[in-house]
């Protein structure tokens, strides 16, 4: 979409095309493969984000962090926030996305959303969508990595009701929030 | 005989290592871009499930075949427990933000890190959901936790051997890779000549106000 839109750019500045679906799909599984045999486990996300989420907020409420029953567990006293795999996995893909970034010449400070909204509007849904996926991805357990991807490749039988439910749920939705991206 | 579950240290380097490729593949696959997630559930785009299900065939036909050689003990692999109701009302909510926000937690930590600011206000608003979440879990965890929580499998509901369900979710895959063809085809306008000065816009009237 952004890139062929602009005319005037100098040769050899345009971002690079993306990968065919199917190669990129391979090139994914190849990673989560080999991250099973390596690790025993597979790829994740919302794990680091809810364990990072507990560390910034026990920084200004340290007590109601420690006592919280779902919060607390990700803390047992002297553990430090970073000292976890899913730390380590998601710091690697920040860096991957900003050397696939920088490599594809797709570094852009933007704010990207449908042709009918403004820049404004985008934000706004962009942190109420956030806070429902964060709230389902907890209630889930997982997300579309440690879940429908990592659960998926396993054929574990809760994953694959939740990538089905996702889905379902975005789909449903969809139509009624078309202004937003068509 | 894998996994060989290296010792923490060794195992944090390689998680870095994992995720960089992780994070590189998602970036080169289009998923550090809003649009073209959320294209998926307008049809017209149909990447995200395309990359998905290959994915997910790719290692799970890996896993399958090294797991019958002898070469995996499959017990020393972590499977996500079972709580089927939980999952499935979270994997809705889920949905619904993912349309919503238009990104998934992976994919907004690669659309922040090349800039898009909608991924970084996406991401404080997972912070936020996941505190809301926090709050509430105390008067829901009686739903919350609601099953078993065992290692079960697509083997155990449907009744059928690994192998089988290896190839019947690789048959399933290649069926909506048609169908995503063909619907990519129907509402991508991919192969349609598209007229070269498209004053009006075909379908709705567009209004500049937005939703807000």
């Amino acid at each position: 979409m952004e890139d062929a839109t602009h005319i005037a750019k100098p040769e050899g500045t345009e971002a690079k095309p993306y990968w065919d679906p199917y190669l990129a799909g391979v090139a994914l599984g190849l990673v989560l493969l080999a991250t099973f045999l390596i690790f025993g486990r597979g790829l994740g996300a919302s794990g680091a984000i809810t364990r990072t989420t507990a560390w910034v907020t026990s920084w200004f409420a340290s007590d109601w962090v420690s006592s919280n029953a779902h919060l607390g567990g990700y803390f047992a006293s002297g553990t430090h926030w970073w000292d976890d795999w899913l730390i380590f996995e998601v710091v690697g893909v920040a860096l991957g996305g900003l050397f696939g970034g920088l490599t594809a010449r797709r570094m852009k400070v933007a704010v990207e959303g449908g042709p009918r909204i403004k820049p404004r509007t985008r934000i706004l849904f962009a942190i109420v969508g956030g806070a429902i996926v964060g709230f389902g991805a907890r209630l889930a357990m997982g997300c579309t990595s440690g879940q429908a991807l990592t659960g998926g490749a396993t054929l574990a039988l809760g994953s694959w009701a939740f990538m089905m439910a996702v889905f379902g749920g975005a789909y449903g939705l969809a139509y009624f929030v078309r202004r937003l991206w068509t | 005989m894998m996994p060989f579950q290296p010792t923490t240290w060794i195992a944090y380097a390689l998680a870095v290592v994992s995720g960089f490729f992780f994070g590189f593949v998602l970036e080169r696959a289009g998923f550090g871009s809003s649009r073209k997630l959320a294209a998926q559930f307008y049809l017209k785009d149909m990447t995200v499930l395309k990359v998905m299900f290959t994915a997910i065939v790719t290692a799970l036909l890996g896993l399958t075949v090294l797991r019958a050689v002898g070469l995996v003990n499959f017990d020393h692999i972590y499977i996500n427990p079972t709580f089927v109701i939980p999952q499935a009302v979270g994997g809705i909510i889920f949905g619904v933000g993912f349309v919503v926000g238009g990104f998934c937690p992976g994919t907004s930590v690669v659309a922040a890190v090349t800039g898009k600011l909608d991924a970084i206000a996406f991401l404080l608003g997972t912070a936020g959901g996941i505190l809301v979440y926090s709050a509430v879990y105390p008067s829901i965890k009686g739903f919350a936790t609601m099953g078993s929580g065992e290692r079960l499998f697509l083997t155990d509901w449907l009744g059928l051997p690994y192998g089988i369900v290896a190839v019947l979710v690789t048959l399933m895959a290649l069926g909506m890779f048609v169908g995503a063809e063909f619907l990519e085809r129907k509402f991508g306008g991919k192969a349609k000549p598209v007229p070269a000065k498209a004053d009006e816009p075909s379908n709705e009237p567009a209004t500049q106000s937005g939703t807000a």
